[in-house]
Order: structure tokens, then sequence, then C-alpha cells
């Protein structure tokens, strides 16, 4: 990394990151999930830069394997924390919600990145209501700087009252860049103890009862920690009309007030600890103001606590959108529509962009027009991942949450009597499965149920930027693993008929695909395993050594099937001479096109020595 | 100097790494800066939009009708994203001269010819950098030159001369 001088053009993440390691984090441990999954690789790069040799930082399999690993370093006595994205926190909602009674010894961060948008996540949740519902604070950064220094902050709030601390940025924060300063890193020279004490620990539902009343007591002194207080951004100021802001809201609220030229005109509260509020603060602001309105995303989290419907404006009195992003468009028209002024900003018209689509070159292409081909009118359920964009190919039916696509194959296979059951086809990724395919793999096994399930292994976790899985034999770090071989896991699921074949290969793999979907008809669950690396993942040697010149020659009609069933962008039809032509740009030369024509008119042209 | 620039593409062009170089370039000046930038499904061949501010801003985002700048890589970007513009603000396009004649703020750079007949096609975005640099004051083509040139430390030599070619290439273009 360039360092021109103290100052660095740093990510959110990167600085949230680089907050955990200035403050003696001991142990950081994530699941891979935009808009989260660069905290913990620039977590392992600090380590690596700054030479943290006790420092563990590792991928999980899942959030919920992630979140309990990083906890129980916690209660050994470290500093230690666990990113995901919101979606991930489902994942780990049950240590989540567990470890608040339990509570922490050394400082414990969950660090939970919202999405509102949503850009790219099935939900637009708000991680802060997870906190609230396990009584746990959140801390709501507005930029990465801020990020950063949250990471102080929560470790602080955690060991004052021993409890986890929930950091919550949001999609703006976390993919935002600002030059940030280093701090130098604080070495803790702590070791990891783990003191026994069962009635803790591991209390028993009597105990838990004991420890909630705790918790409770906890709650109410963190609603008057003052490190975490509100402030208010302009004291000079006296307003009747009020406005409180949080997360990248606040940041969005400074410029569009300054602005609109009312900083001297209304007073402006940034809360930073939207869960307990202050209680004083409440108070304070409901005594001092006769109209309060709260931007902030996505749930009306501190609307709700400031109890009087009467003077609070916010998602829930219907001021603000309750759904989308809080874009500072949007609000401008809110605080300008508030404060009786003239909005200066236009909200845009949202215009249709370019979908997004399987690269180039990309395995799964293949995968999914062989699945059409083999089974042309089945049901076909598929997962979270790049794969998802088989859609695109109309061979993605269905798309709930990570490992649903083998159970909800299943619950098809169990909802249609055998003579008018279609042949059922799961996609899903290597990580994936990993992540949360197995359990859902035996249960189908126990079931017999009729459905072929199809793992799109290529070696990596692509969507989020190509982390490993625990296949792939290396750690975050670079480091030697252990690989774990997907045939033994599948087969000791209890899967008997389970193929692994190249899709790249495509003939061969078609034949492979037809076997497998007849076998899965007549005898319950099977697997075939497409296994071809990440296009993005190659290096240019194998690029070059694979490419094949690809051409479309005289017979071509422009009958467009290619672009529309098989989707490789590289595939171009031309309007004007209603024919398709090669982007020879984005062509990989990958030849799998050539099967796709049903007027075989793409050809590969073997190049004369 | 506060200025509000945007950026427009497709996964896979590279506005991500332009909207560093860019912003380095600023920092290195003893700008303060902000980016937001598209992550995750949407670089899948999907439009990508970063978002650059440079002064006195504490919001990432860009509201419409307040950017002084628009680099569109992708031309049919530009219906969708103009909007960013303020009034006096300017848009250069990837584009064919022929493009969008009636739109006076658009300044068209034909990149892909300009790479395709170099040879040098990942270096669109390059020769779109460089163009916009004609065109705005933030910093200077020396200035990007020398983050090209501690981007690219320890790579091939072929590597930088490329792209500082390419940058080149796209200023002398317009200026």
């Amino acid at each position: 990394m360039t360092q021109t001088d103290s100052k660095q053009l740093m990510l959110g993440n990167q600085a949230l990151a680089r907050g955990l390691v200035e403050n003696g984090c001991r142990m950081a441990t994530a699941y891979p999930g935009t808009p989260s999954s660069e905290i913990l690789t620039s977590v392992a790069a600090w380590k690596k830069q700054e030479a943290l040799d006790d420092m563990h930082v590792q991928w999980g399999i899942n959030e919920k394997v992630s979140f309990e690993i990083a906890y129980a370093g916690s209660i050994a006595g470290l500093r230690c924390a666990v990113a995901m994205k919101q979606v991930g926190l489902n994942v780990a909602s049950d240590p989540f919600m567990s470890a608040a009674y339990l509570g922490v010894k050394g400082g414990f961060l969950i660090i939970s990145a919202d999405d509102p948008g949503p850009h790219s996540s099935q939900t637009e949740q708000d991680s802060r209501l997870y906190a609230m519902s396990a009584k746990v604070p959140v801390l709501d950064p507005d930029s990465p700087e801020q990020a950063r220094k949250m990471a102080k902050l929560g470790f602080e709030l955690s060991e004052a009252f021993e409890i986890p601390v929930m950091i919550r940025p949001t999609t703006r924060v976390c993919h935002a860049r600002q030059d940030v300063s280093l701090l130098p890193i604080t070495a803790r020279e702590k070791s990891a103890e783990f003191e026994k004490n069962p009635g803790r620990w591991a209390a028993t539902p009597k105990f838990r009862y004991i420890l909630h009343n705790q918790l409770e007591e906890k709650l109410k002194k963190i609603a008057a920690w003052e490190d975490t207080a509100p402030v208010c951004l302009n004291p000079s100021v006296q307003s009747d009309k009020a406005v409180v802001v949080a997360g990248v809201s606040a940041a969005h609220a400074r410029d569009i007030i300054k602005e609109l030229d009312l900083w001297d005109t209304v007073r402006l509260y940034q809360v930073f600890q939207p869960f307990p509020l202050h209680t004083a603060f409440v108070e304070q602001i409901l005594s001092d103001h006769s109209d309060i309105l709260v931007l902030e995303e996505t749930t009306g989290v501190i609307e709700m606590q400031l109890a009087r419907r009467d003077r609070v404006q916010g998602k829930k009195s219907g001021a603000v959108p309750e759904t989308g992003e809080l874009l500072p468009e949007i609000m401008e028209g809110i605080i300008a529509g508030f404060l009786s002024v003239e909005p200066k900003s236009a909200i845009m018209e949202s215009k249709p962009g370019r979908r997004p689509t399987l690269c180039a070159g990309c395995p799964h292409r293949a995968s999914f027009f062989a699945i059409k081909r083999a089974a042309p009118k089945g049901i076909y359920t598929s997962d979270i991942g790049c794969y998802t964009l088989g859609m695109n190919l109309g061979a993605v039916d269905t798309v709930l949450c990570m490992g649903a696509a083998i159970s909800q194959a299943a619950g098809f296979a169990h909802a249609y009597t055998d003579d008018k059951r279609p042949p059922i086809v799961a996609t899903m990724g290597d990580s994936t499965f990993f992540h949360s395919g197995v359990p859902a793999l035996i249960d189908a096994v126990v079931q017999k149920a009729p459905f072929l399930l199809v793992i799109l292994d290529n070696r990596t976790t692509a969507m989020t930027g190509n982390q490993p899985t625990p296949a792939t034999g290396r750690g975050i770090m670079g480091e030697e693993t252990v690989s774990v071989d997907i045939e033994k896991l599948v087969t000791g699921c209890g899967i008997d008929y389970c193929i692994t074949a190249d899709p790249m290969d495509y003939p061969n793999f078609l034949d492979h695909m037809k076997a497998a979907v007849a076998h899965a008809r007549e005898n319950g669950p099977a697997v075939l395993i497409s296994r071809s690396p990440c296009v993005l993942s190659l290096s240019k040697e194998t690029r070059k050594a694979q490419f094949q010149k690809v051409v479309v020659n005289d017979n071509c009609d422009g009958c467009g099937y290619c672009v529309s069933h098989f989707e490789c962008p590289a595939l171009v039809m031309d309007e004007n001479a209603e024919l398709v032509h090669i982007d020879t740009t984005l062509c990989t030369g990958c030849g799998v096109c050539v099967n796709v024509c049903p007027k075989k008119s793409i050809e590969i042209k073997i190049s004369e020595v | 100097m506060n200025q509000q620039i945007v950026i427009s593409g497709v996964g896979g062009q590279g506005v991500l790494f332009i909207t560093g170089l860019l912003a380095k370039a600023c920092m290195a000046k003893g700008s303060h800066v902000l980016t937001s930038e598209t992550h995750g499904m949407a670089q899948r061949g999907g439009t990508v939009i970063s978002h650059l501010k440079i002064g006195d801003y504490a919001s990432p985002l860009i509201r419409p009708g307040n950017a002084d700048l628009l680099i569109v890589l992708k031309s049919e970007n530009l219906a969708q994203h103009r909007d960013f513009l303020n009034p006096r603000g300017k848009a250069v396009v990837n584009a064919q001269t022929t493009f969008e004649k009636s739109a006076s703020t658009a300044i068209t750079l034909d990149a892909d010819k300009m790479a395709e007949d170099e040879n040098n096609p990942g270096s669109v975005n390059l020769y779109m950098l460089g163009g916009a640099l004609a065109v705005t004051q933030v910093c200077s083509l020396y200035d990007v030159k020398e983050q090209i040139k501690n981007r690219l430390q320890g790579k091939p030599e072929a590597l930088l001369t490329g792209a500082l070619n390419a940058l080149d290439k796209g200023y002398n273009q317009i200026i």
C-alpha cells in the first residue's frame, strides 16, 4: 500500500478494520457478504503489514460459526470481533441473542453491515432492530473515520458493561472512501485465560432469568453512559423544531442543512448509539422541542424510542419513506418541507441501467444451459451467489436465502405427487453448500426427496470478491489449510449418486446432467458437482492456454436464440445487420457457445500454423 | 475548491480504479476527499457508478443537479446519469463524435476505438480519465501520472508505459 503521508484513502470497511487493529483486537472472524466483505480482508492485510503474529484472523464457514469462535475468544478475555452482512446476522442470531444474556469478558464487537436500497441483498432489514431485540447496544457510524473511532468506543463500552456491542455501518459507510489518518497500534499483552463459571457460561433457564434482569440493569446504565451520548451539532441555536440524525443520514444532513442556509435556524442532533437511546436525551429533546424530525436508516429505531407520536415525525409517522435508501435528495425535500423552505435539488427519475450478468466465460452459464436442456420443464431452485444471475437465462425460479435451494427443492418434490412431479433441479455454489447446504442435503437423503442438486463448484466465493472456501486449501492470510473434499462430504451426507464433471467440456457434461436428472427422478436425491474454476481466478497463462478463437459464420440469421438462452455478454446482437457478432474484448474463448446455436453458426476457428 | 464528480460505467471497466486515482491525486494536493462506490452484484457487468467529492463535504453522495463533472465510460449511461450535472457541469462521454450532438454539455471521446487501435483494450478507463483531466481543474495530468506510477510500482514496465500513454492520448484528444 502506498503511503504518501500519514493519511490514507480508506474504504469504510478498511477504516473499521484499522480501528479493530489499532485497539488490540486479537481475534477477528467473518463470513463474506456485501457490503461487509472487505472488513476481514483489511484486518488480515494489517495483521501482515504490522506483523501482529498473535492475532487470529479467519473466514468462518458461516456467520453463526464465525460468531461463536470470536465470542469464545472474548470470554477467554481477549478483544474480539465478528463481521457479517445484515442477513448474515439472521444466521448468527441464535448465539447473538444468547450472548447478550451471558455477556463478555474481553471487548466483543458484532459488526453487522446493513444495505438500504437494497443494492446487493435480499432484504433491507435494520440490524439495529436485532440489537433492540437482543438488548444489546448498537453504534451507528456516519463515515469511514467515525467507523474507525467507533471500534475503539465499542470495545470500551463492551468492557465497561461486559456486554456484546454491535456496530452497524451501512453500504454508504462501508463503501465510502475518505482520507483517514493512521493511529499507532496499541499493543495488548493480555493472553487468553478462561475462568470457569458454569453458572454463567452454561447458565440453565433459572439463571437465565437472573441474567436477563442483569441485562436490563446494564441497559439502563448504558443509556446514561456519557461517551456514547448524542450531541447537538449547532448548540448555539435555539429552535422549537429539531432534527435528529444518525448514521450516514447524519453526514447527508450536515451538508444539506448548511446548503439550505438552515444551520443557524434549526437544532441538529446526532445520535451515535441508537439503542439504547440515552434517557436524558429523550427527556431533554422532548421538553425543549415541540416538533422533531428523525432521519435514520432503515427502520424508525430512534423514532420509536422518542415515544411522543404528536411531536415526532419520521418513518412511523409517514414523513419519511419506510422503504428504500434514504438518499440525500429525498432527505433534502423532507428537511425543506419540515422547515418550510424550498429544496434546491430535484429527485432524479430512476432509469433502468444495465442488469448484472454472469461474466463471459463463466462456467455457471454452461451448467445452467445444460440444466435447461436436460430438464426443460423443470423447477429450478437456486441460491445466493453469482449464480443467482442464472435468472437471466431462465434457469433460476426461486432464491430465498443461503442454503434454501436444497430444502426448497425437497419441499417442491414432496408437494407434488409422483405422477405430476416435474424434474426438480437445485443449484448452489460450493461456498453456500458449506455455509448451510449440508443439513438440508442430509434431510433430503433421509426423506428420499427426488431432485437433483447441482453444486456449482468454482473453488471460490466469487460474488463477494473471491474469498477462499473450505475446499480451497488456503486461508485468508494465504496460509495452507486442510482442503475439505466436497465429494466425500456429499457421500457422507448419505448420497449414493454423486458425479463430478466439467461444464466447460459441454457435450460430455450434458450427458452427465441428463443421466443425473433421470436418476434423481426415480431414486431420490442425486448430486452433480459441476467443477470448473471461476474465470476471474484464472491466471493470464491459463486463460491464454485455454483460448479458442470463436467466430460467427454465414449460417447466422440473427434469430437471437444464443443471446436470449445463453446470454453471454460477448455474444452481441447487431441490430442493424440482424446478425450476432462476437465482442472480442469480452470473449474469453471458452468455446462453450459453439454448442448453443441451433444452426451451427458459431464455430471455433482453427488457426493455421 | 469544492468539486463533485460522478463516474459512470459498467462492471469490469475500471470505474473504481480511476475514481481512486483521481481521489488520491487530489489528496496528495492536500484536499479532503470522499467517494462512494458500487460493489457486489452490480459489479458483474451491471451499471457501476462512483461519486467523488473533493473539498469540505460530510456526505459521500452527490445529489442530482450538483455534479460539476460526469465521466461516462459507457455512452448508454449518459441518459441514466446526466441529471447529476449542475447547469454548468460538463459530461465527458466515451462515444463516437456523432453521438448526442444536440447535448452541448457532452464532450465525446472515442476511447473504445483509441484503445482498440492501440491494442490496449483494458485501458478505456484511462483514455477517458485523460480526456476528463483536460476539462477539470481539480488536479493536473501530472498529479494523476504520479498516482499511476505509485500504483503500478513493481509491475511490468510495459503496463506503466501503456497506462501513461492512454492517459496522454485521452488528454491530447480533448485539450
